[in-house]
């Protein structure tokens, strides 16, 4: 499990690295999005990876799973989501106004 | 407890939801009440300096939630210090954003206050996840701010500035979930006391995680080799923007000043001194290469951004330094080197308007309207950056010089930092010269016509420069406060308890 759920934090960050170095701004958000998605899979691991148990106190459980980590994956999905909406509209905004897509707005590209 | 701990984080969050509000009024009452708001920072941090300056640390448990488990503010001397700077500069930044800059975009009083909200919750808070949620509120304000007014090459360099922080946000929610996973805390003197009785099996991923929150800070803070982002970003904003901008790379170094004295400070074990360790010799290349593309620019704008860069290498020697003489230096420096490049920018951009079609490039144009104000203004703050006698510049250089007499690397940082004053003199004095004697009357000579005062234009960056002045007047008691700021940096066990409590040992 342990192993399964790191290679796929690893994964989405490499992906997200990739896309974020090309050239082209619809790559770059992506990339971006994935290494967001990458970051927040990996900040809910850190309470470790438990299956059923509850976050609160209860007299019937036997463990509990860490509610912290949840509470910060759900503050970085929220802030994630807002810039990703920012990044959009910039690189639309660059679109628009530099003429092509390519990040340094060049005019041969 | 005071409640006064939270107030500068309320009040420029209160004040831009106002101003939301109240948008259907004329500027004119929105302008006043922004206003008022940054005055009223100013009153707020003025009545939290003689709280501090005894010593004293303030904390402020948000929902009474005992720490470490809530999130909590924490005055200490230097938050208190840095929310002073921010306030005085977002003063004289402000003045000169309503002389109209501010109608040309919506929204220009709402992002500033929250840019403001930002600055101060991230030297208050005492919380490893709530200082990065505030760096996000502070770099979306940011975002909208530097490209308030629009325009092509400003849209271009916003482009970099949003994508390269969005990176630097994810690292740094990396190395957040990485502490608390080996530490399970994220209360920054919580954070301290696990360090220093940290099994050595967890040695590895802390020691990572530290590591990646100075690459964050690094970047914020403009440091070499994170520092490219930064020369076209401020170039192309606005001015009262790029004047408001000079205390965000300080941001970072204040980032890293705290981290590395109460996480990783002397009692952190064998992850003592880890940052420090790197900060000297990259703060010392960033002196370096800024100076270089300080004597390499061909705008006053691209000109000053680097020396933007310069003085976050001068500031991170000092701190890097590591004794009370170094980080005291540093802490004189940095009200220094935040006031300066912000009168730079505003006067910059006068001299920018009176060039036509020449704008801010440094090439012989036509001849200024009153040039001989802004030439001595111009003079003036030369002399202040480059760090001549007799003003605060020279006084934070030898502060930092004196101090670096006892370090191992003396000779290293005597050489870069007298080196690239040099530097600094040659490339300024080549500016000036250029800018306003090397220059013609135009052909077809006609006067723009200017609607308002020449005091009203120059009063924000005079105003910043009075406020170096007074650093040199009052050089003493700004010296005996940053020596006791420094002290109780150097001292984290009386952070560490004010937070968690008396009982607790470090």
């Amino acid at each position: 499990m342990e192993a399964l759920v790191s290679l796929v934090i690893g994964v989405l960050t490499a992906c997200g690295v990739y896309l974020t170095l090309r050239a082209r701004t619809f790559p770059v958000v992506l990339g971006l999005t994935f290494l967001s998605y990458a970051v927040n899979l990996f900040l809910f691991t850190m309470g470790r990876l438990t299956i059923g148990q509850p976050p609160i106190i209860d007299k019937a459980a036997a463990g509990y799973a860490d509610p912290l980590p949840q509470a910060l994956v759900l503050t970085a999905i929220v802030i994630s989501f807002a810039m990703t909406a920012f990044v959009i509209m910039l690189a639309l905004k660059a679109r628009a106004e530099l003429g092509n897509d390519h990040v340094d707005g060049r005019d041969d590209a | 407890m005071t409640h006064l701990v939270i107030a500068p984080v309320l009040l420029p969050l209160l004040a831009g939801l106002l101003l939301l509000l109240l948008r259907p009024l004329t500027i004119g009452p929105r302008r006043i009440l922004s206003l008022l708001a940054v005055v009223g920072q100013i009153g707020l941090a003025a009545a939290l300096l003689p709280l501090v300056a005894n010593g004293d640390i303030h904390t402020y448990a948000l929902g009474d939630w005992a720490p470490p488990f809530g999130i909590v503010l924490v005055a200490d001397r230097l938050a208190v210090w840095m929310l002073l700077i921010t306030a005085l500069l977002a003063l004289f930044a402000l003045l000169y954003g309503v002389r109209g800059f501010d109608t040309r975009g919506r929204h220009f009083h709402v992002l500033f206050q929250w840019q403001l909200f930002g600055l101060n919750g991230a030297f208050l808070t005492g919380d490893l996840f709530n200082l990065f949620v505030f760096f996000e509120i502070l770099l979306l304000a940011s975002y909208g701010l530097l490209l308030h007014g629009g325009g092509r090459l400003r849209t271009r360099a916003g482009l970099h500035f949003v994508v390269i922080n969005l990176a630097g946000s994810t690292l740094f929610l990396f190395a957040a979930g990485t502490l608390y996973g080996m530490l399970g805390t994220l209360n920054i003197a919580d954070l301290a006391r696990q360090v220093a009785t940290l099994p050595p099996e967890h040695l590895g991923p802390v020691q990572a995680a530290g590591l990646l929150l100075f690459g964050v800070f690094a970047l914020k803070g403009a440091l070499i080799p994170l520092h490219l982002w930064l020369p076209a970003a401020y170039a192309n904003t606005s001015a009262p923007v790029a004047a408001l901008f000079a205390i965000m790379t300080k941001v970072g170094a204040y980032s890293i000043l705290r981290i590395d004295t109460l996480i990783f400070g002397a009692a952190a074990g064998p992850l003592a001194g880890m940052i420090a360790s790197w900060v000297l010799p990259l703060a010392l290349l960033t002196l370096v290469i800024g100076m270089l593309g300080v004597l390499a620019a061909t705008a006053l704008r691209q000109q000053i951004a680097y020396l933007v860069v310069a003085s976050v290498g001068s500031l991170l020697i000092a701190f890097g330094l590591g004794s009370t003489a170094g980080i005291a230096a540093g802490l004189y420096y940095l009200p220094h080197a935040t006031f300066a490049a912000g009168a730079f920018f505003l006067l910059a951009d006068g001299v920018a308007s009176r060039r036509g079609e020449f704008e801010d490039r440094l090439e012989p144009g036509a001849l200024l309207s009153d040039r001989r104000v802004l030439g001595a203004l111009f003079f003036a703050v030369a002399v202040l950056i480059a760090g001549l006698p007799p003003l605060s510049g020279f006084i934070g250089k030898w502060l930092t010089l004196r101090a670096a007499v006892e370090h191992a690397w003396m000779p290293w940082v005597l050489g870069v930092v007298l080196v690239t004053s040099l530097f600094a003199i040659i490339a300024l004095a080549r500016t000036g010269s250029l800018l306003f004697y090397r220059s013609e009357p135009p052909e077809d000579h006609r006067p723009t016509v200017r609607t308002e005062s020449l005091g009203r234009e120059l009063l924000p960056a005079t105003g910043l420069l009075l406020l170096c002045m007074a650093l040199v007047i009052w050089a003493g008691p700004v010296d005996d406060f940053t020596r006791a700021t420094a002290s109780q940096l150097l001292q984290p066990e009386h952070y560490i308890g004010a937070v968690l409590g008396a009982g607790v040992t470090p």
